[in-house]
């Protein structure tokens, strides 16, 4: 049974009726060679239904397996630790995605690279090293401190710095202030909410 | 200056980060990958011609003079839109014309070439991909100019275009041969 042959079998339970009544939608004829799909499911009975089912639940979630291919660990251990320095590699094809998850034909090799250099013994940081010497540090999803990413990493710093400087002076100001209008308690309240 | 200014003032430093951030992503591709292989020489490798898989091309065979080499795949749409440029504009750049036949198909590159034509002097050949890897390719169409030593000058990532030939690459091929004089 193939995935939409499942998918289709899913249409058929109860619990999603609307998917059933569609007869004045444009592209009605493929409505009615699924409709003829759903009464061939309902003859042969509940249990089809039930695979079907748990097949297409099965398709669902199984999608980011697709992503791993089998690779010969030797321990569990070594596989985590692949995992993990995967994670941390940008996929140069679908730059939204690391190395562990993307399905780019690219990353398939560069995956494979990883791997067999693992096996030769590299460390993380030796691997990391070989992949920036080819791609730039853009392949790393941790951008490493040098004097090109000091802004990257202290910009935020920076800012909150430029701000604490900016409420110290403000209060200080204000601070100044205040006596003043305490000495002349004409209007006390009116005046301080004037000023805010 | 009027205290009560002040969070206007810091309202129109905000605008200024945004603006110059909408024009920052507007004149710079972020996707584009920077190579740290411009001014290294090229990876050493050894491939087999597409036409003659007997016959193996290495980096030193290409050395002494410069050349181009135009990552290219009979898979990749973006490539036919370059192709009609580099039969027109190949021979007139003045140096070597090398394609690279990435993750091909010997017979899918054949008959690609043998429908649109063959702008290149000779091609190589990288069906596992791994030079490839070695060259910081991330897909094709790209291509890099190499000079008479064997280092990488310039790389360009995506479609060539009449105006990339113009204003990037004959200025840089032009000084790569007033060097070697």
């Amino acid at each position: 049974m193939n995935t939409f042959a499942s998918l289709r079998a899913v249409r058929t339970l109860p619990l999603l009726p609307s998917f059933r009544r569609r007869p004045e939608s444009s592209s009605a004829s493929r409505h009615q060679e699924l409709d003829s799909g759903l009464r061939r499911n309902d003859g042969h009975g509940r249990f089809g239904v039930v695979v079907g089912a748990i097949l297409a639940l099965c398709v669902l979630f199984s999608s980011p397996a697709f992503a791993i291919d089998p690779l010969p660990f030797k321990d569990h251990a070594e596989e985590l630790r692949f995992q993990a320095l995967t994670k941390q590699l940008r996929c140069l094809v679908c730059q939204n995605e690391s190395l562990a998850d993307s399905n780019a034909p690219l990353a398939a090799d560069l995956r494979r690279d990883v791997f067999e250099q693992m096996q030769s013994g590299k460390s993380d940081d030796e691997i990391k090293t070989w992949l920036t010497a080819r791609y730039s540090d853009f392949v790393l999803y941790d951008p490493p401190l040098h004097a090109g990413t000091m802004l990257l990493w202290f910009g935020p710093i920076l800012v909150l710095v430029a701000g604490a400087a900016a409420v110290f002076v403000i209060v200080r100001r204000r601070a100044k202030v205040v006596p003043i209008a305490q000495r002349a308690p004409v209007r006390p309240t009116a005046d301080v909410e004037d000023d805010w | 200056m009027n205290a009560r200014l002040l969070p206007f003032a810091g309202f129109l430093l905000v605008l200024a980060l945004l603006g110059f951030g909408i024009w920052w992503s507007q004149s710079h591709d972020p996707r584009e990958v920077p190579s740290p292989l411009i001014g290294k020489p090229t990876p050493q490798f050894s491939l087999p011609l597409l036409e003659d898989p007997s016959k193996k091309i290495g980096s030193a065979d290409l050395a002494g003079e410069p050349y181009l080499l135009n990552v290219f795949a009979s898979w990749c749409f973006a490539c036919r839109d370059e192709h009609p440029i580099l039969m027109h504009e190949g021979k007139r750049m003045g140096v070597k014309l090398v394609g690279f036949n990435y993750k091909d198909e010997p017979a899918d590159a054949k008959r690609w070439l043998a429908q649109f034509g063959n702008p290149y002097d000779l091609i190589i050949a990288d069906l596992p991909g791994d030079v490839a890897i070695d060259f910081g390719v991330t897909g094709a169409p790209e291509t890099f100019l190499v000079d008479a030593e064997g280092v990488i000058r310039f790389k360009y990532i995506s479609p060539i275009t009449p105006e990339v030939i113009a204003t990037e690459l004959l200025p840089r091929i032009a000084a790569l041969k007033q060097g070697a004089r």
